[in-house]
Order: structure tokens, then C-alpha cells, then sequence
């Protein structure tokens, strides 16, 4: 199914590691045209540089980033963000006094009512009534910041969401949850999705899958074009996502 | 009182009206106002400035509003405020000076509050500091509190003061004895070139006292502002002190903290934080389309509130 279209040109991208330049991204040019897409790869293989770099927080070196044919790359965050980019952060941010109700009405763009705040939360597996007025500081279990972040971005319904590793730090229980909220997400809106994920059950959803190795695309295929070669190179490592 | 006045009045103590149970309202210099019920009395002073502020011991759920306010540029005062709390109260005192200043001559108001809470009795006290006018004249409030908690006695302290002030010295002194409490929650947030100190000492004086000090401030453009604190453990107590402060623009911030323990079973514990908004604060509102200076803001308000 299409979805709207993110379009990456020659994207390049370093930076500075101990006085010495180091290419995170090596001219990486990709169509998202999907509604659900994958992007995995290993460690330090430039995927959430690749994320920000859409989202607006790194700007690239050189090359070209389109959202539905508009040349978006010298927009600004705030910009990208109204013209219908959401993203989720690997790791969520914590705010001294800022209510988890603030943070709700910030991301529908207007005061939220305690019906909308319980739908929202309710997506995550959340009760709004224990939540609603908690402080979004170290009160809040990693694992919480982490579903708040994703219902922020569910309430947001954009062009294109992006969710940097949203397995991380959630349990079990939650990381059930998590492929039935991207399931729905995908059922229920008409944007697209974007997921940088290690997870072989998420990586099974996408409807394409990105392989990034070393700042450069190895590998687009669908999951049975992709997954037997991500899991006979050893990556993601089985033994390891059979634990997760 | 005239406009500017009881918009002052509003600011400071939130008040749009005729507050309800005893109130003594001072407005430049004078006696605007004043009621006292069957509980609580007060009394002028006859030696100098001020009011005896007296509350019946067991004296539950009642009010005492004491706000002033100053719209005449120039006038310099100080005024003395006692009160007596009962043992067994537990009464709210909201007190709070707003001055107006649009002349070029500068308005100063110093109150001198001291509390003397007798055993077992709950005070809330909330004070609210606020500045306003465009006259170049500076507006200046130099609050000192000396607060005297008798056994099991608490009190728990709120200032605030976020806009307006161009100068001010706060002093805090506390004697705690055995099983009282004390907690004060401070918020200070200056701009333009403004100077905001505060001083508190606090003496832990009987077994099993405690204090908690949290102060919460922003410091914008180029103002800046001393925190010191110092917690004095003279018997098995525990005390902490907490100086959290957001810095901007050009600002200055510094925090001292002292701790004295001079008994085996004080507990002692200081934190200080004085840094800028997080970037990936910033970002992240960003990314859920508010621009930079409403991020900011959103930050800052959340802070201070």
C-alpha cells in the first residue's frame, strides 16, 4: 500500500570523533514510498542519524530529503513537525514539572481532555488516572517514558512517524503491546511509519525492510528478500532476539 | 484603594475581593483594611510598623491574609510583622507585597516577618513577591523571615517571586526544635538586569527535627542571582537542601551551600544544579511543533511551577 512519500538524495553525514572525521552516512539515497518501514542494520551503522537527519535535528552534510516532492532539508525541526513529521526518541526526555498531561496537549496541539488523555494512555497500556498528573521527570520508569513517548506520537496521526528503536527499554509485556500498537497504527491511520528496529517480530510487520551497514544501504527487500540473509549473517544475532 | 492597587492586590494575593476570615491589608504605608475573627487577633504595633498577628491555640482551618501593596514611587518602608500561633493550629497565613512603580524614584518595602509557632501546631505560609510599572525608579523588597518551631510544630514556607523585582535580599532564619519541621519551596525567576539573594540559616535544634530546603529558579538576560544556604545539625536530625537553577542568556547563578554537622546522628544532604535548558529538551518539544521560544517557554513555566 503507498503511503506518502519520504525521499532521501545522496544524504551525507560525518562527524568529529577525537579531532578525527568520521563518515556516518555515505550517500545514501532511498524512496519510502511504504506505509510500513523497517530500517536495521548494526550498531553504529547510522540508523538514528538517519532518522534525525529526517526529522530535522542533524543536518546533512550534502544531499536532498523530499516529503511528498517538497525539498524539506533546510527546514527547521518546528517546520518538519507541522508539515507532518513525528519522531520518538530511542531515549525519551525527562522534564522537571512538566505533567504528563502537559506533555499529552503539547503533542495534540491543544488541551487535552481526561477522555482523550485516558484514550491515548490507554493505547500503551497505560491507566490515566495514575498517570495523568505525574511529573515526566526520574519518577517515571524508563519503560513508562518510553510508552508516553510512543502515545505522543500515536495522538499526533502525521504523515510519518518515526520511532527510534522502540523496543528499547520495554519489557516483555509491553513489547507484545508494542506490535499490536503498530498493527493498529497501521490499520487505523493513513500515514506511514518509519522503525529503526533489532527486532526480527517488528521487522516482520514492514512491509519493506532498509538493511544499513557501515553508512551505506546494503539490502531494500521485503522481509522474505531481507530476513534470510540478516539472520544467516548473524545480524540480528538469533540467539540474542530469541532473548529479547 | 485605587486600580493599580487592587491589581496589585490580585497579583500578590489573589485576592478580587474582601478576603473571607481575619485580613490586614497595608497599602502605601497605611492601613487599607482589617478584620479579625473570635480566633485570630491583630494589633498595630505602638512602637514601630507593624502588627501583632495573634492565633488562639487549637484555632483549625482558618486564614489570615496579609497583603501590602506600594504604588507611591519613592516610599522606602519597613514594617514588622509577629505572629503568635497557638499550640494545636493549623491555620494558612498568605502574605505577599506587590509594588507599582511608575515614577523615577525608587520603592522599597522591607518586611520583617517572625513566626512563633507553639507545639504540635501546622502553619502554611505562602508569600508572593511581584513588580510592575515602567518608571525608571527601581523596585526594591528585602523580606526577612525568622521563623521559632516549637516541639512537633511544622511549618511549610512558599515564596515566590517571578516578575518585576529589581532587587531583593532574602533572609530565612530558622530555630527547629525536637520533632518539628520545616519546608520551604522557593521560586525565583529574574530578568533584565535584576538581583535576586537569598539567605537561609537554619539551626537544627531538637532530636528528630528536619528541614527541607528547595529552591527552583531561572535567571534570564542578564540578571543574576546568590543562593546560600547553610543547615546547622546540632542534634540527631536530617536536613537537606536542594538549589536547582535554570540559566539564560547572559545570567549569573551561583549556589553555596554549607552544611554543619555537630552531632554523630545529623543527617546532612546539599544538592546544587545550575545549568542551561537541556538541548534535547528543546528538541523534543520541537518535534511536536512548537518553535524554540515556546519550548523555552513551556520549560521554564513547567519549572517554576
Amino acid at each position: 500500500m503507498r503511503g506518502n512519500m519520504l525521499e532521501l538524495k545522496n544524504i551525507c553525514f560525518s562527524a568529529e570523533d577525537s579531532s578525527k572525521e568520521i563518515e556516518i552516512l555515505k550517500n545514501v539515497s532511498v524512496k519510502i514510498e511504504e506505509r510500513f518501514v523497517a530500517v536495521t542494520g548494526p550498531n553504529g551503522s547510522g540508523k538514528s542519524t538517519l532518522a534525525k537527519i529526517v526529522a530535522g535535528i542533524l543536518k546533512p552534510d550534502s544531499g536532498q530529503i523530499l516529503l511528498d516532492g517538497v525539498d524539506i532539508t533546510d527546514l527547521s525541526i518546528t517546520e518538519r513537525a507541522n508539515m507532518g513529521i513525528s519522531f520518538a526518541f530511542q531515549q525519551p526526555v525527562r522534564f522537571k514539572g512538566i505533567l504528563v498531561k502537559d506533555l499529552l496537549s503539547i503533542a495534540l496541539g491543544k488541551d487535552a481532555t481526561m477522555a482523550e488523555i485516558c484514550e491515548m494512555l490507554s493505547e500503551v497500556g497505560l491507566c490515566a488516572r495514575d498517570y495523568v498528573n505525574r511529573e515526566v521527570n526520574g519518577s517515571l520508569s524508563g519503560g513508562e517514558l518510553k510508552r508516553i513517548e510512543i502515545a505522543m506520537i500515536m495522538a499526533r496521526k502525521t504523515k510519518v512517524s518515526i520511532f527510534d528503536e522502540p523496543e528499547a527499554g520495554i519489557d516483555l509485556w509491553s513489547f507484545q503491546n508494542l506490535i499490536r500498537v503498530f498493527e493498529k497504527m497501521y490499520a487505523a491511520t493513513n500515514g506511514s511509519i518509519l522503525i529503526i528496529s533489532h527486532q526480527e517480530r517488528i521487522l516482520n510487520i514492514a512491509d519493506k525492510i532498509i538493511l544499513l551497514a557501515d553508512g551505506e544501504i546494503r539490502q531494500i527487500g521485503t522481509k522474505d528478500e531481507i530476513m534470510p540473509a540478516l539472520l544467516g549473517s548473524g545480524q540480528p544475532c538469533r540467539t540474542l532476539t530469541d532473548k529479547l | 484603594m485605587d486600580a493599580i492597587q487592587q491589581s496589585l492586590l490580585e497579583q500578590v494575593a489573589g485576592l478580587h475581593e474582601i478576603p473571607a476570615g481575619a485580613y490586614n491589608i497595608r497599602a502605601n504605608g497605611q492601613m487599607a483594611g482589617r478584620n479579625t475573627t473570635a480566633n485570630i487577633d491583630i494589633v498595630s504595633k505602638e512602637d514601630r510598623s507593624g502588627i501583632d498577628i495573634r492565633i488562639k491555640p487549637g484555632t483549625k482551618k482558618e486564614s489570615v491574609h496579609i497583603p501590602v501593596v506600594l504604588s507611591q514611587s519613592g516610599l522606602k518602608e519597613s514594617v514588622y510583622n509577629d505572629f503568635f500561633v497557638g499550640e494545636d493550629c493549623d491555620v494558612t497565613i498568605i502574605a505577599g507585597c506587590g509594588i507599582h512603580n511608575g515614577g523615577d524614584a525608587a520603592s522599597e518595602h522591607s518586611g520583617i516577618h517572625r513566626f512563633f509557632i507553639d507545639k504540635n501546631a501546622k502553619v502554611r505560609y505562602v508569600e508572593k513577591h511581584y513588580g510592575s510599572g515602567d518608571g525608571l525608579g527601581e523596585r526594591v523588597m528585602n523580606p526577612t523571615t525568622e521563623i521559632h518551631l516549637a516541639e512537633g510544630a511544622s511549618l511549610e514556607m512558599e515564596t515566590v517571586q517571578i516578575k518585576g523585582i529589581d532587587s531583593t535580599k532574602r533572609v530565612t532564619k530558622a530555630e527547629v526544635a525536637a520533632g518539628a519541621s520545616l519546608v520551604i519551596h522557593e521560586k525565583i525567576m529574574t530578568h533584565g538586569k535584576q538581583y535576586a539573594e537569598t539567605d537561609f540559616v537554619v539551626n537544627m535544634e531538637g532530636e528528630d527535627s528536619s528541614v527541607n530546603l528547595v529552591s527552583r529558579s531561572v535567571a534570564k538576560e542578564r540578571s543574576s542571582q546568590l543562593f546560600k544556604s547553610r543547615i546547622i545539625g546540632n542534634s540527631r536530625c536530617q536536613g537537606h537542601s536542594e538549589c536547582d537553577a535554570i540559566i539564560m542568556d547572559e545570567a549569573s547563578v551561583s549556589a553555596i551551600p554549607e552544611l554543619t554537622a555537630n552531632n554523630i546522628d545529623a543527617n546532612l544532604i546539599h544538592e546544587a544544579a545550575i545549568g542551561k535548558i537541556a538541548g534535547e529538551q528543546l528538541i523534543k518539544l520541537m518535534t511536536l511543533g512548537l518553535t524554540e521560544k515556546e519550548a523555552e517557554e513551556q520549560i521554564v513555566n513547567g519549572f517554576l511551577k
